[in-house]
């Protein structure tokens, strides 16, 4: 068995909103993704591609912004890691 | 090279657009005849950065100095650049007598199928005044072919160069696919891309950074200053800034404040609204 990788970055931090972001990296070495490789998420939201057996394994930690900083922006905020195993 | 000419000048929602987006795209400013000179220039490597120049050539001195004295001739790269139509861009947003910082031909081998990660050039800058780097694609450049992916409205985000590398795509993404002679003119904090290039020749993309020789204020043709489709422009979200978008809108809010000086500009009340101490 090899793990796959589906990373959805998220609207907001309800599981069940839009996805803005999204990477795929594929143990198996079949069908890792690149940049730029795709104009559609393969799943509307993380609670979509729950449902089609993908299991969440990292939630994104909901922290207060720097005080100072409050109107900055860097990363996507609401990034969810999750996995399935294959047949290698 | 500086014009006084106004028509050669950005307008102001041009300006906005570019503080809202983070590039401005030009599609086809530069004549085929220009662009074969460049890529013969660039082929024939008559114009070396301060990367591929020896110690002691002049190119190793380039950068920090003034674009016309760099290259104050009249062929290949120096005739686009100095032009009429793109020395008014660059005069427009970062000044007369605009400094180089560098420049390098990014070439993408035939039957490329590696894509580069996302990335946003040198390293975090936390700025407000800003650079500005001219992407030209002097060939014609279909899908296949690449070109550069940007994502729009990523410029003001705070990252260090591949920080960003663990993204694959956004919602909104933009391949750069276009006719000869197109000209993306993009602020340095942009997020892109080489894509693979499937085609069995070789794409090239020449890239100028440019720095502000004086303070970047109402540079470009200010006719059109009070025209309220800016309020808009500067207020449109992008699709992938999902629960952040207020937040874009207030960082383009003060950018554009840089800008016009206006300290008192806002869009639908944002910033107004935190800054009243009363009480």
């Amino acid at each position: 068995m090899r793990q796959q990788i589906l990373i959805l970055c998220l609207a907001t931090p309800d599981l069940g909103s839009p996805v803005l972001a999204w990477s795929f990296y594929d143990g198996t070495g079949r069908a890792t993704g690149m940049s730029g490789d795709s104009d559609k998420p393969p799943f509307p939201s993380v609670l979509a591609a729950m449902k089609e057996g993908w299991r969440v394994m990292q939630f994104p930690m909901l922290m207060p912004r720097a005080a100072g900083h409050e109107h900055e922006t860097s990363h996507l905020r609401f990034e969810y890691v999750l996995e399935r195993m294959v047949q290698a | 090279m500086t014009t006084t000419d106004t028509r050669h000048l950005l307008d102001s929602k041009q300006v906005a657009t570019f503080v809202a987006r983070g590039f401005l795209r030009f599609d086809e400013i530069v004549p085929r005849t220009l662009c074969e000179e460049a890529l013969a220039e660039i082929a024939a490597g008559a114009r070396p950065s301060h990367y591929q120049a020896k110690r002691g050539e002049p190119a190793s001195r380039w950068p920090g100095q003034p674009l016309d004295e760099v290259w104050p001739d009249s062929v290949g790269l120096a005739a686009i650049v100095h032009s009429p139509a793109i020395a008014g861009i660059i005069q427009s947003l970062v000044g007369p007598r605009a400094i180089y910082d560098h420049h390098y031909a990014h070439a993408i081998e035939p039957n490329q199928r590696w894509s580069q990660p996302w990335h946003a050039d040198a390293i975090v800058d936390p700025r407000t005044a800003f650079d500005i780097q001219l992407f030209f694609f002097f060939q014609d450049t279909p899908r296949a072919m690449g070109g550069t992916m940007i994502l729009p409205g990523s410029h003001l985000r705070r990252v260090n160069e591949s920080d960003v590398a663990r993204y694959q795509n956004f919602v909104g993404q933009m391949p750069t696919v276009c006719n000869a002679g197109t000209l993306l003119v993009c602020h340095h904090g942009i997020w892109h891309c080489g894509q693979p290039n499937i085609t069995p020749t070789r794409r090239v993309m020449l890239k100028l950074r440019l720095n502000p020789s004086v303070p970047q204020r109402l540079l470009w043709n200010t006719a059109d200053l009070g025209d309220t489709a800016i309020s808009g422009i500067l207020g449109s979200p992008e699709p992938w800034h999902g629960n952040e978008a207020r937040l874009e809108v207030v960082n383009r809010i003060k950018l554009w404040r840089h800008l016009t000086g206006d300290a008192r500009f806002d869009v639908d009340y944002w910033l107004t609204r935190l800054e009243n101490q009363a009480g």
